[in-house]
């Protein structure tokens, strides 16, 4: 499977060759689970544990809640109240599954991240890259569909707002909103389906996750150095390397061990922390929630799309070059999506020769601004759209734009990174002592 | 597969094309229905018009009825009310959107205020109660910077003839298809 030079599944028994000559499905397994992998991976590398984790836990509990649940707009409040009063158990599996959501999310920003201050997009691992946007893009879908399930009033206020993205589209706008809510506003249609996606994503982003994995265990893993795993042999690639199993299982699941434990802190005692008290209020087509918020997960590009108005020059500049086709509200959604987009295009925004952040002086620092940007965008996205927040807004996004479109060019010409080490043992050693130095990899001990 | 010497083209070619002729009309044919479920279906459609008895209103006020799924602002203005909306008028060139948008008008208006109203005294308005944003329902009773209505979500604020004057929405409130069918009753739609 992957270009990294290593042992191959050998069946031994009569039983394990009679299976493996007509479906090789253990030599698979094998081969995936004992790929080599970067011995210097730090504590940033376990969120695709994490990650896997949450995956399996939505789909669980979630196909458990639906056991209970019902998907009509005069209905499904009270299915949500019965499931948290009446189901056994029934209010810890929602909170779960609706706590999920924020774990799930929190383990993505982190991974995104980390794959951006070591360089993880960078060739050839921009595949691995694309497809995780794309499974990016299906977890914020499936969790906005999710938070309509309720119909609660954030949910119907929520979609409303959200669908009306679409009908500000120039010319078709209109027709996609209505033929994506199957009527001129949010009701049963929309709900119904809704919950139809919302039960059908999880599965797509499974598969994609396997092609995600396909593609990194093709390339290999990226590394805190960048610098790549030796292939010229098996021995030296060994030196660099050590299994997944039992290796880095077992150091990933005593993160999730520990995560889990905030986790479940936060689910048994403030399980309504991080949601909105309006959604408790059943959907009411008549009244707006005083203040619509979406997720918090979601903030950062909200605040991307409110930032826009009229007075901004560039939104009158655009307006006017495209013959007020692109109006603001057009604009302020395609800057929503066009953040998203800059970010799937950083492995060729990038210029720079050297991989990992960790050799770039100058690249170090604005990358901290943009973490400290996406945190400012959040915060901003939850503030009321008037004062001093939109200006705020307007100076976050402008930084994220010009982050992946100016500086992410630009280092790569001016700044001068420093030697990465010449292997990953080099580095490995560097840190913990030359006991592995002969080339017997026993860092366990 | 196709013989590069022969310009008139074989009968493979001729297959080739027809058969991947045909195989793109059936999955264009396969695919139609299911794009196409998703439209609003017949009893969606079928909720045109409804009538709503205005007998009830005071000069002031405001009834908010559903049509359509969406809420419908009928408002009954005072004469502070007009008078303020009809002085705004003068700003009319510096106003964000300069048309009526009103369904009852069979050609395109400037937003006058008698260009948006259902009466000619401008007693009542009647209009969609959905931000022309993102679709919010604006709060009324003369909220906002310019004393009609405001939309909580992303603060556009609207005059007191439903005409957007600041923020991120693009047009007025659009006044849907109306009118009176006796004193106390008018009919959506």
């Amino acid at each position: 499977m992957s270009g990294i030079p290593h042992d191959h599944y050998e069946p031994k028994s009569g039983g394990a060759k009679w299976l493996e000559s007509r479906l090789p499905i253990i030599g698979l397994l094998h081969d995936t689970l004992m790929i080599p992998t970067p011995k210097n991976l730090n504590w940033m590398w376990i969120w695709g544990i994490v990650l896997a984790f949450c995956l399996v836990m939505q789909i669980v509990t979630g196909v458990v809640l639906v056991m209970h649940y019902t998907p009509h707009v005069d209905m499904a409040f009270a299915s949500v109240e019965h499931i948290m009063r009446d189901v056994n158990g029934g209010h810890m599996i929602r909170y779960f599954h609706m706590n999920g959501a924020s774990l799930f999310f929190v383990a993505v920003y982190a991974h995104i991240f980390r794959g951006l201050y070591y360089g993880s997009y960078k060739a050839p691992r921009e595949v691995t890259w694309i497809i995780g946007m794309l499974i990016y893009l299906m977890m914020m879908g499936t969790a906005f569909m999710g938070y309509v399930l309720p119909w609660g009033q954030m949910s119907f206020h929520g979609t409303a707002v959200i669908t009306g993205l679409f009908g500000a589209i120039p010319f078709v706008g209109e027709s996609i909103q209505t033929w994506l809510l199957g009527a001129s506003s949010v009701g049963q249609p929309a709900l119904n389906r809704f919950f139809s996606l919302h039960y059908l994503l999880p599965f797509v982003i499974a598969g994609l996750v396997i092609v995600h994995i396909w593609a990194f265990h093709s390339t290999g893993n990226n590394n805190p150095t960048g610098v790549e795993v030796r292939r010229t042999s098996k021995a030296e690639a060994e030196k660099d390397t050590l299994p997944f199993w039992p290796y880095f299982v077992i150091k990933d699941l005593f993160a999730l061990a520990v995560i889990l434990a905030v986790f479940v802190a936060i689910v048994g005692f403030m399980p309504n922390y991080l949601g909105h008290p309006d959604n408790y209020v059943e959907a009411n087509p008549l009244v707006t929630p005083s203040h619509i918020v979406p997720e918090w997960y979601f903030l950062p590009f909200y605040a991307i799309l409110r930032a826009f108005d009229d007075s901004v020059w560039v939104v009158q500049f655009t307006s006017w070059i495209s013959f007020g086709i692109i109006d603001a509200k057009f604009f302020g959604v395609l800057a929503m999506f066009g953040a998203i987009i800059v970010m799937a295009l950083a492995p060729w925004l990038d210029t720079s020769s050297v991989r990992s952040g960790r050799y770039r002086p100058m690249f170090k620092w604005w990358f901290a601004l943009l973490v400290v940007d996406f945190i400012v965008l959040m915060w901003a996205g939850a503030m009321p759209a008037e004062g001093i927040y939109p200006i705020i807004a307007l100076i976050g996004s402008a930084y994220w734009f010009a982050y992946f479109l100016i500086i992410l060019p630009l280092l790569g010409v001016i700044e001068k990174p420093e030697t990465p080490p010449a292997t990953i043992e080099d580095d490995f050693n560097a840190h913990y002592g030359n006991q592995a130095a002969d080339g017997s990899a026993t860092p366990a001990e | 597969m196709s013989n590069a010497e022969d310009h008139q083209g074989t009968r493979r070619d001729f297959i080739y094309y027809a058969t991947a002729g045909a195989g793109a009309v059936v999955t264009g044919a396969a695919v139609w229905p299911l794009v196409d479920q998703m439209n609003p279906s017949a009893d969606v459609l079928a909720l045109a018009s409804i009538r709503v008895d205005v007998s009830t209103i005071s000069a002031g006020s405001q009834l908010t009825v559903l049509w359509q799924g969406k809420p419908v602002f009928v408002r009954r203005r005072t004469e502070e009310e007009i008078a303020l909306a009809r002085s705004q008028d003068e700003a009319l060139s510096s106003m964000p959107d300069q048309m009526a948008r009103n369904a009852n008008l069979g050609s395109p208006a400037e937003a006058l205020d008698e260009n948006r109203t259902l009466d000619e005294n401008g007693e009542w308005l009647v209009q969609m109660g959905v931000c022309t944003h993102l679709g919010c329902v604006p709060l009324g009773n003369s909220a906002g910077d310019f004393e009609g209505w405001f939309c909580p979500c992303h603060g556009s604020h609207y005059d007191a003839s439903g005409r957007i004057r600041r923020g991120p929405a693009p047009e007025n409130l659009p006044i849907p298809v109306a009118s009176f069918v006796d004193d106390a009753t008018i009919q959506l739609g």
